[in-house]
């Protein structure tokens, strides 16, 4: 039984999945929604990395380094608009994030 | 090779079964703690393929830094999360139906890739050129080829860093602050003025 790319893919593939299924799940929980985009950043780093090792290049992992970086900025910013917003509301609601225009 | 199949299909069923907690879980501090167990399990995955480095960086930024700020942020505020859930139900059958699809799809994608790809002759995961360790091949590249990024990477986490304590500081009126640089600039013209007093009449500061 050898462990190849597939597998790897495959795991990839599903947590992807379960990124995009929280969000349609926790609708109104913006907490949640965020942890799910992190789930999704995550799937996306198996498939660099498993690419990477898989292809013996060495970029995919810088990629995904990137990937990190980002993944890490966007979770800052966003929970601190997430504070903000709670201030201004006093809740989370992504419904009542339409109020926010203009 | 069984070892390693069982060791991959232990830390693989790990990953997606904390995930499925992380959107399932009814309070949001068990969802910060299972994504905290799929991030160490993927971080598993990176090891077996040889990505140490990585697999290191991912359990100091994300459990270390990322999890713990979710962890902040829920405990911090005060919202009624059962409310939330509240008609959650109504949009799982589409949700359920994009993410099969999705799953299919890549599924099928990944293993037409794996088995006509590229990769596809590939022995398996090995050790970069040479006896360099994996952190060594990283190094190698991204401070030469890659060091520009690696800059504008900085960068992106100074802005993200400003943006959130810009965001975040909440000025509250009434409370007295230093202010150095009035302190600095005063000098005995500005700070006292001599008056002479007529007798008898008192004085208007």
């Amino acid at each position: 039984m050898i462990i190849g790319l597939a597998h790897y893919l495959t795991v990839a593939a599903i947590l992807f999945t379960i990124g995009v299924l929280g969000i349609f799940v926790n609708r109104r929980n913006v907490i949640v929604i965020l942890m799910s985009i992190e789930l999704i950043l995550l799937a996306v780093n198996i498939n660099l990395v498993s690419f990477s090792v898989f292809l013996h290049d060495v970029v995919g992992q810088i990629y995904a380094m990137f990937v990190l970086t980002v993944a890490a900025a966007e979770a800052a910013v966003g929970l601190a608009i997430l504070v903000t917003f709670f201030r201004w509301r006093g809740g989370i609601e992504v419904d009542d994030a339409s109020v926010m225009r203009g | 090779m069984v070892l390693q199949a069982i060791a991959f299909y232990l830390l693989a069923a790990t990953t997606v079964g904390a995930a499925l907690a992380v959107i399932s879980a009814r309070n949001p501090v068990h969802s910060v703690l299972f994504l905290i167990a799929a991030f160490f399990s993927a971080a598993g995955l990176f090891v077996m393929m040889g990505a140490e480095f990585l697999a290191m960086l991912l359990v100091v930024v994300y459990v270390g830094a990322v999890a713990v700020l979710f962890l902040f942020v829920v405990m911090m505020l005060d919202v009624d999360f059962a409310a939330l859930r509240a008609g959650s139900v109504r949009y799982l059958p589409i949700g359920a139906a994009v993410a099969g699809l999705l799953t299919v799809e890549m599924v099928l994608v990944a293993t037409s890739v794996a088995t006509n790809g590229a990769a596809a002759h590939s022995e398996g995961p090995l050790a970069p050129v040479g006896s360099s360790t994996n952190a060594e091949a990283i190094g190698r590249v991204l401070y030469t080829d890659y060091v520009y990024f690696f800059q504008a990477a900085g960068l992106v986490l100074l802005v993200a860093m400003i943006g959130a304590i810009v965001l975040t500081l909440k000025h509250r009126e009434g409370v007295k602050r230093q202010d150095v640089s009035a302190q600095t600039a005063r000098t005995p013209k500005s700070g006292m003025r001599i008056v002479t007093i007529k007798s008898g009449e008192g004085i208007d500061l």
